[in-house]
């Protein structure tokens, strides 16, 4: 039981990491505050584009999606990291991580609030179009609204991955939360850091993941 | 005109399509696909299992259980995967659990899959309305029986589409192993590319990835329009 | 290009309409004509165009062939800003397609501000205005899915009347309301016809047809096979396929 509390609760190492974890906490903020809207903004563009009629452009653009589905994030984030600079295109880590979130996060988005999209009638197109608004303006002021509340949960949980996702920026030696902690843990021998860096992410998550589950059940019951 | 083009072409080839690189490589990502494989197939199976028995113990609806299995599920949602897979690894030899990386990775995301899947699985059963239960109840079938031969399979069309993403998306986490050494493809393509200072052996592994995940999501994709109708 | 006035003074005037999906030929050649404040009705069985004729006339439906002029502008010419031209023809449907993530106010405000850029409180205005005329002067701040059928649908109609039309198109208004709930909008259209709005209606209410049309079309498969005033269609129908329809109907 001691050497249990030692290994994993040592408050001690856990006291001494606090610092250090805390900057890592505030890096993988800032990161969410920069991919987040990244990726949905693309997602949505993504997502907009895919209305076109014309069938070869949503199949290309579904190409574009499934290629990005397909590629685990963490190998595009080091095909970003590590492979672009061969070809002449350096990117610093955080960079490298936006470009590779913003490839992978955006298709996941722009699936979601397509199926918003889908979700939504004819009928509210030709009623907003028979009051003179063109495309642009039925889908902005009428389409995308409902859209994007009808997968409020489906968004809501896909961001919750992306905020989980930040932590493989610790590969690329982005020092966020988990970065911090795996230092901490490297130094001390302990992985107490790590559990310490786990609360931190419960912290933020836990909240969420509850909402989530009540919203989930409300519309399954 | 033409001469720079070619080079350009040509450098990028160098880059990324070294020839010699993909002849001499080819063995170790091959090998790396089978690692992945391996570990996906057992996480599948493995975590979507856990998770149904997991909505089985849920449905017998024991006050203490239930609090329990919430908590490992919103614990499993809320963590990264890549925290857990540090923790296991690196905090378990401490106190004696000496796990080889190829086992920790499969016990972190089947862990995970199961949490998700229970969650699916739940989600499913109270979809299918208390006149089911109370029918089937009526004409004598048991608990399990009711469970098995009426909830389950009306549930399990609302599941599919969500459980077929959620796998995927796990299943994609294999690639996470690479940071405490599993052999799987993008460990063998960082570690060819330390070794030979070259981008082919990532553009080797990308496209294995590719290769490997694309039909998978293709599937998903057949899969949800398939399934379409349920999620209205 | 016609000139404002030229046609007389017909609203409307479609020439040799036809639509086809696919294989399928629904409008097989309409001339449809509408003076200005007049009602006119469509009747005809189910399938035989009415909608897709009704839809046409703001190219919600693309037609395959033939003219749509309304107030002398040509709707085909690619010169014609179609989006102004169907603020200027209202359209009601069936199924009232009120946005349900807006107030009923915003409802009706949408195009005003969106499209003609108007103020809030100009357009907020005007669509109080709209409200009161069909009788739902305090149910601006309400959502539609807090509304009964009769009251949206009666929103759907201040939504087409805010944009200040000259036509307005009615495609079976009443269908998918309970009976009780039918009066109520009839009430309103009663009242807009008596201010002297041009209207065509797609309906199978027929009592309200005989009362209150000026005219009357009858459509079977794709062409139009006789019209005239309530009269001659109701009581002294020519072809057969109308006396077999009224026959019906009127049961
Ligand atoms: N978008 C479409 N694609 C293919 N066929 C269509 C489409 N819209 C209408 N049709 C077909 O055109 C024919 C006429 O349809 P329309 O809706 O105009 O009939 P209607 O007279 O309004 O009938 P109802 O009284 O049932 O509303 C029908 O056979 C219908 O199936
Ligand atoms: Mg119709």
């Amino acid at each position: 039981m001691d050497l249990l509390v030692e290994t994993f609760f040592n408050l001690a190492i856990m006291r001494e990491a606090l610092p250090l974890l805390l900057r890592g906490v505030l890096t993988t903020l800032a990161l969410c505050a920069v991919v987040i809207p990244l990726g949905f903004a693309g997602g949505l563009v993504l997502a907009v584009l895919g209305t076109t009629r014309s069938r070869w452009k949503r199949f290309l653009l579904a190409c574009w999606i499934d290629f990005f589905r397909a590629v685990p994030p963490l190998v595009l984030l080091i095909f970003v990291h590590s492979g672009l600079p061969f070809a002449g295109i350096e990117l610093t880590a955080f960079a490298a991580v936006a470009v590779a979130f913003l490839l992978n996060n955006s298709a996941y988005y722009a699936e979601i609030v397509r199926a918003g999209i889908e979700s939504i009638g004819r009928g509210q197109r030709e009623a907003a179009r028979s009051t003179g608004l063109t495309a642009t303006q039925t889908l902005t002021w009428v389409v995308l609204p409902q859209a994007v509340r009808n997968v409020l949960p489906d968004l809501l949980s896909n961001t919750i991955e992306v905020v989980k996702l930040t932590s493989i920026a610790s590969v690329v030696a982005l020092p966020e939360l988990l970065y911090a902690a795996d230092m901490a843990r490297s130094v001390t021998y302990n992985a107490s850091p790590i559990v310490l860096a786990a609360g931190f992410y419960l912290l933020l998550l836990w909240p969420v993941v509850r909402l989530l589950s009540r919203l989930e059940h409300r519309i399954a019951g | 005109m033409a001469t720079p083009e070619l080079s350009a072409w040509q450098r990028f080839v160098e880059t990324f399509f070294r020839p010699d690189l993909l002849a001499e490589y080819s063995d170790d990502i091959a090998l790396g696909m089978v690692v992945t494989c391996e570990v996906a197939v057992l996480v599948l199976v493995c975590g979507t299992a856990l998770g149904l028995l997991l909505a089985y113990l849920r449905a017998l609806r024991f006050r203490a259980l239930n609090f329990l299995i919430v908590v490992f599920v919103d614990v499993m949602r809320a963590l990264p995967p890549l925290v857990l897979i540090l923790l296991f690894y690196f905090g378990l030899p401490s106190v004696g659990i000496s796990l080889s990386s190829f086992v920790v990775l499969w016990l972190v995301l089947t862990l995970v899959l199961a949490a998700f899947a229970e969650e699916i699985f739940w989600a499913g059963m109270l979809s299918v309305r208390d006149g089911q239960w109370q029918a089937a109840r009526s004409t004598g079938l048991g608990f399990n029986q009711t469970l098995v031969w009426v909830i389950l399979p009306q549930a399990v069309r609302m599941t599919v589409p969500p459980l077929t993403n959620r796998a995927i998306a796990i299943t994609k986490n294999t690639a996470l192993g690479t940071v405490i050494g599993v052999g799987e493809i993008l460990n063998q393509a960082t570690t060819a590319q330390s070794f030979t200072g070259s981008a082919t052996p990532l553009m080797m592994g990308a496209i294995a990835y590719v290769v490997l995940f694309v039909p998978v999501v293709m599937l998903g994709r057949w899969v949800e329009t398939r399934f379409a109708w349920k999620r209205a | 290009m016609s000139e404002p006035g030229a046609n007389g003074d017909y609203i409307l005037e479609a020439r040799g309409l036809r639509k086809s999906f696919g294989d399928l030929e629904v409008l097989k050649g309409v001339d449809f004509r509408v003076r200005s404040g007049e009602l006119v009705f469509v009747i005809g069985p189910s399938g035989s165009g009415k909608s897709t004729l009704l839809r046409c006339f703001n190219r919600l439906e693309e037609p395959s062939a033939g003219s749509v002029v309304v107030h002398g502008v040509d709707l085909m010419a690619r010169s014609t800003d179609i989006n102004a031209m169907r603020r200027r023809i209202g359209m009601v449907f069936q199924s009232f397609n009120l946005y349900p993530h807006l107030r009923v106010r915003s409802n009706v405000t949408l195009a005003l501000r969106r499209v003609l850029r108007k103020p809030r409180v100009e357009a907020d205005r005007i669509a109080e205005a709209a409200l009161a005329r069909v009788g739902l002067a305090d149910k601006a701040d309400a959502y539609p899915s807090e509304l009964s059928g009769g009251q949206q649908q009666r929103v759907a109609i201040a939504r087409a009347l805010a944009l200040e039309p000259q036509l307005v198109l009615f495609d079976e208004p009443t269908s998918a309301l309970d009976p009780e709930l039918v009066g109520s909008v009839l009430t309103v259209m009663r009242d807009l016809r008596a201010a002297g709005m041009t209207m065509v209606v797609v309906s199978h209410e027929m009592r309200f047809a005989r009362e209150a049309a000026d005219r009357v079309v009858f459509m079977d498969d794709g062409c139009i096979v006789e019209e005239g005033s309530p009269e001659e269609i109701f009581e002294r129908p020519r072809s057969p396929r109308l006396r077999e329809f009224v026959a019906e109907v009127t049961r």
